[in-house]
């Protein structure tokens, strides 16, 4: 099947129930997503205490586009395409730095303004202007036009025409705010560097796996129900350990999760955890309920914290979860690659137990060591093995389905529907196609 | 209180590597005490495990559940089962560590090393140096924290299922 330019093929592949295998395993799809669906939608790019100070950079990738996230002189955070006009260098570096008040080429030397634009090159008598006015390169170093700084979480659209941030987020930016309310200050700063684990199979399993509540209790068995069964057997004595506490929900029965809920809202996005959810029940920290009560008074922190949003899917590559604080960006490399970045927050002005705690679930749950994440790396690698099959050609999502619920938005539903899934895959055939034309 | 020998730390490091190799899960989780950890960190010098991102850092309950696990009838991400190799250079003796105090039955030893991790038709190849705080308990000496630093720790990294 040829897919360019041939956008009613690429709906063909979703159906209300079921989507189509070459979403996951078909090399000219993975080439599409990246140059229409990744350009479509708001994708993060990073953190704004990732680069506190005019000329702090960060670089990243959106897509597979290699971009920096840099602070302008004027506090404003740009989002560049990190590749030098004159010979298509990477100018800043891998990871995170200083530039000062400008960039500057290891090539040639050519130096940029922290916006992009050309700033000086070395013998420059050597262009004629009015030649080099008409070249592409005297416009500098190619800037995101679309970029949104949400309170420090700043996303960016690469296609200059499309949906705005509001109409493309809706309702769901309020599990951002939720976990920034949880910082007595209103303040999230991101805590060291992420843990960074390759997966050997298509980024959407992963998506796809973040609001998959079937799963938990059969592939985690093996860890979660593992570390329960070692608690038991040595006699429970003290008080249950902070790790025990966060294995221990991810083997839940199935009506725990029905009971959970899952809410879903446009253009792809949704949670998990709407009434309770497997982060509802932790010991309380010393110190955190008086800080919140002084911040907000009582009845406001009895709000804030009693949303337990479990997983939050920002449509389409990012995961948060507001009561653990932290936030996984699922990196497409290849349609049997994606890196997974699991980044962790302080809450400005609670007690460090807090960042213990999310530390410690950040490498409980997501590390490469992981033994809930070799749970899940498992059935991934199986699945983009088992896709290969030409035993059956669809994947199927129609647990719970209602021929209504396309008209339908922002609802709660049951915790353990496919709805949420279905919605990213109907997100992904609009915003795949949203830019193609035809072939003439 | 007896003393410990160069020779005998390193026949202890060696002997444990060896139990790893051999699968020999349980006899490994005895070589260490009760308030034992096993830490990997994230980043090259890191000084705290708790408030920093760690790839590990994990007690003996921590442990157990992993030992337990490699066994499971549903732990589908061993079957079939990992394997390991570790090649060892000569340890050295830490003597200038704060916590290297041989008149009290502790040692510090560092030992670089090359590990292996295989399954199916994969190999992983990872290098580093492992710190060994050792103490002597019951005259015989047990390991109170192991230090396993990679030397590409920030790294993406594919799945690591057994120990270094």
């Amino acid at each position: 099947m040829n897919y360019r330019n041939n956008p009613q093929a690429v709906q063909a592949l979703i159906r209300p129930t079921e989507v189509h295998k070459d979403i996951f395993v078909d090399d000219e799809i993975f080439e599409l997503e990246m140059e229409h669906l990744f350009a479509n939608t708001w994708v993060y790019v990073g953190h704004g205490s990732q680069i506190p100070n005019p000329g702090d950079f960060y670089t990243t990738t959106v897509g597979d586009q290699p971009v920096i996230m840099v602070r302008d002189a004027d506090n404003t955070v740009k989002v560049l395409h990190n590749r030098c006009p004159h010979k298509g260098v990477e100018v800043a570096p891998e990871g995170c730095g200083n530039t000062g008040k400008f960039f500057r080429c290891p090539y040639h030397a050519w130096t940029f303004r922290l916006n992009g634009s050309l700033l000086a090159l070395p013998l420059k008598r050597g262009y004629d202007p009015e030649v080099f006015n008409e070249c592409e390169a005297s416009h500098g170093m190619a800037a995101v036009e679309n970029v949104r700084d949400y309170h420090d979480f700043i996303f960016c659209r690469l296609n200059p025409e499309g949906q705005g941030f509001e109409e493309f987020f809706g309702e769901s930016l309020t599990t951002i705010d939720n976990m920034i309310a949880r910082s007595p200050q209103g303040k999230l700063e991101i805590a060291g560097k992420p843990l960074r684990y390759m997966h050997d199979c298509n980024w959407k399993m992963l998506v796809d796996n973040q609001t998959d509540t079937c799963h938990p209790m059969v592939a985690h068995e093996s860890s979660a129900g593992t570390a329960v069964h070692v608690w038991e057997e040595s006699g429970k004595v003290g008080p249950t350990p902070m790790a025990v506490e966060q294995f221990a929900p991810f083997i839940s029965s199935y009506d725990f999760f029905e009971g959970m809920g899952i809410r879903v809202w446009e253009n792809g996005h949704g949670h998990t955890g709407v009434n309770n959810s497997i982060h509802a029940a932790y010991s309380p920290i010393p110190g955190y309920m008086e800080a919140m009560h002084a911040a907000y008074g009582e009845e406001r922190t009895k709000e804030i914290l009693g949303d337990v949003r479990h997983n939050t899917t920002y449509w389409p590559n990012i995961m948060v979860k507001g009561p653990i604080q932290t936030l996984r960006i699922f990196k497409p490399l290849a349609a049997n690659k994606t890196l997974v970045e699991s980044w962790a927050f302080k809450l400005v002005g609670a007690p460090d137990k807090l960042l213990e705690r999310t530390l410690m679930y950040n490498r409980l749950i997501n590390s490469p060591t992981s033994i809930v994440g070799h749970d899940d790396l498992e059935v991934y690698e199986r699945a983009q093995v088992g896709l290969a099959s030409r035993g059956r050609e669809w994947v199927n999502v129609a647990r719970l389905y209602d021929p209504t619920e396309s008209q339908r938005k922002n609802e709660a539903t049951n915790g353990t529907t496919e709805w949420q899934m279905r919605n990213q895959y109907q997100a992904w055939a609009r915003y795949m196609t949203a830019s193609m034309t035809e072939a003439v | 209180m007896n003393t410990f020998n160069d020779q005998q730390l390193h026949d202890f490091i060696y002997a444990e590597a060896r139990l790893l190799d051999e699968q020999k899960f349980e006899q490994w989780l005895a070589l260490f005490t009760d308030d034992a950890h096993y830490w990997m960190p994230l980043t090259q010098g890191q000084t705290d495990p708790l408030l920093e991102g760690s790839l590990m850092y994990e007690d003996m309950l921590l442990l157990k559940v992993r030992v337990e696990r490699l066994a499971g009838v549903r732990t589908y991400s061993q079957q079939p089962p990992s394997r390991s190799h570790h090649l060892l250079a000569r340890p050295e003796i830490e003597t200038s560590h704060p916590g290297h105090q041989p008149e009290q039955g502790k040692y510090v030893v560092r030992t670089a090393f090359h590990y292996v991790e295989t399954r199916m038709e994969q190999q992983w190849l990872y290098a580093g140096w492992a710190t060994h705080e050792l103490v002597t308990v019951d005259g015989a000496l047990r390991i109170h924290q192991k230090r396993v630093d990679i030397v590409n720790s920030d790294a993406a990294l594919h799945g690591i299922q057994l120990f270094m």
